[in-house]
């Protein structure tokens, strides 16, 4: 089977495995490409500096949809989830390099860091008390609904995304096995497409619980504003 | 016939019938939701924006239905846990 977990080389007691290898390179390739850009920002934009814009302008916009009042404070975390994992996504493209996402242990880490984040945004901005206070509202028989919640749907987020890379990679690997050499080629561009939309769904699901757990204030500061 | 024979033609036909009825049921809900959100783009397009982000995430929760089938399956046809029993 497609496992990132074999080592390949050992850490003190540590198996370092694909997994964390690609993770690594996905981050310095991030970063480097980040500081190769903005090294020389000019107001008259050449190509890159353009694209670059681009993306920080649709991820600000969408987050701004969410979240109007708060979206300094979230824009970092999210346009990091969408950039980390839509790059992930995408890099089981280059042949021989295993995505990161395909693990479960990886995509179970990006889960725990939005369960993590969901509850210090909500803490940060509501206080300690408040946020606490929508666990047992309306009533607290709700309350072990709430904490069944919480954990189904971080659950869910890792399955989702690992499941979702992980058959692609397979079936890719399947009509590979099955029909021949360029027989992938369409199932490669849907994985393309299925990528993009799974970064864009774990990225956008992370925005609404935290939008979730600051909502209530939200709500009271300005009822006529669209909340979803 | 070994144990062993039943234990795989019994995995492989549940595995099979397992992802027929796992997938038939999201398509549907999937079809629906498409559908109600078609129509009511159609009278109102202006709610584009929401309705895509909206339409968007159901489709992803029901999606993940689909995807826990497969995960299962997966897990009966590749790393039972059930399969020491019989192999001791």
């Amino acid at each position: 089977m497609l496992d990132g977990t074999q080592a390949l080389f050992h850490l003190g007691p540590l198996n370092v495995g694909t997994t964390v290898v690609t993770t690594w390179g996905i981050m310095i390739v991030l970063c480097i490409a980040a500081w190769l850009v903005t090294r020389r920002l000019r107001l008259d934009p050449g190509p890159f500096q353009i694209a670059l814009e681009g993306i920080v302008q649709t991820i600000h916009a969408a987050v701004g949809d969410v979240l109007p009042r708060r979206v300094d404070t979230v824009f970092p975390f999210v346009a990091t989830l969408w950039l980390f994992i839509g790059t992930a996504n995408l890099s089981s493209l280059i042949p021989g390099v295993h995505s990161p996402t395909a693990d479960l242990s990886a995509t179970t880490a990006l889960a725990m860091l939005v369960f993590f984040s969901v509850h210090w945004f909500g803490i940060r901005i509501q206080g300690l008390r408040a946020y606490l206070r929508h666990y047992i509202s309306p009533s607290p028989i709700l309350l072990p609904f709430h904490i069944i919640g919480e954990i189904t749907r971080t659950l869910a987020l890792a399955v989702r995304l690992f499941g979702n890379m992980m058959s692609l990679e397979m079936a890719a690997l399947l009509v590979l096995l099955v029909a021949g050499l360029f027989a992938p080629i369409p199932l490669l561009m849907l994985h393309i497409v299925e990528a993009l939309v799974q970064a864009y769904i774990f990225g956008m699901l992370a925005l609404i619980y935290i939008a979730g757990a600051i909502q209530s204030l939200e709500a009271r500061l300005s009822p006529k504003e669209e909340e979803t | 016939m070994s144990a062993i024979f039943w234990f795989v033609l019994a995995s492989t036909v549940v595995a099979l019938i397992a992802m027929a009825i796992g997938i038939m049921a999201p398509a549907k809900a999937m079809g629906n939701a498409i559908c109600t959100a078609l129509e009511s783009l159609a009278r109102q397009p202006e709610a584009e924006k929401s309705l895509t982000r909206t339409l968007f995430i159901g489709l992803a929760m029901i999606e993940s239905l689909a995807i826990y089938c497969l995960v299962i399956v997966l897990i009966v046809l590749f790393r039972n846990p059930l399969l020491e029993y019989l192999l001791k």
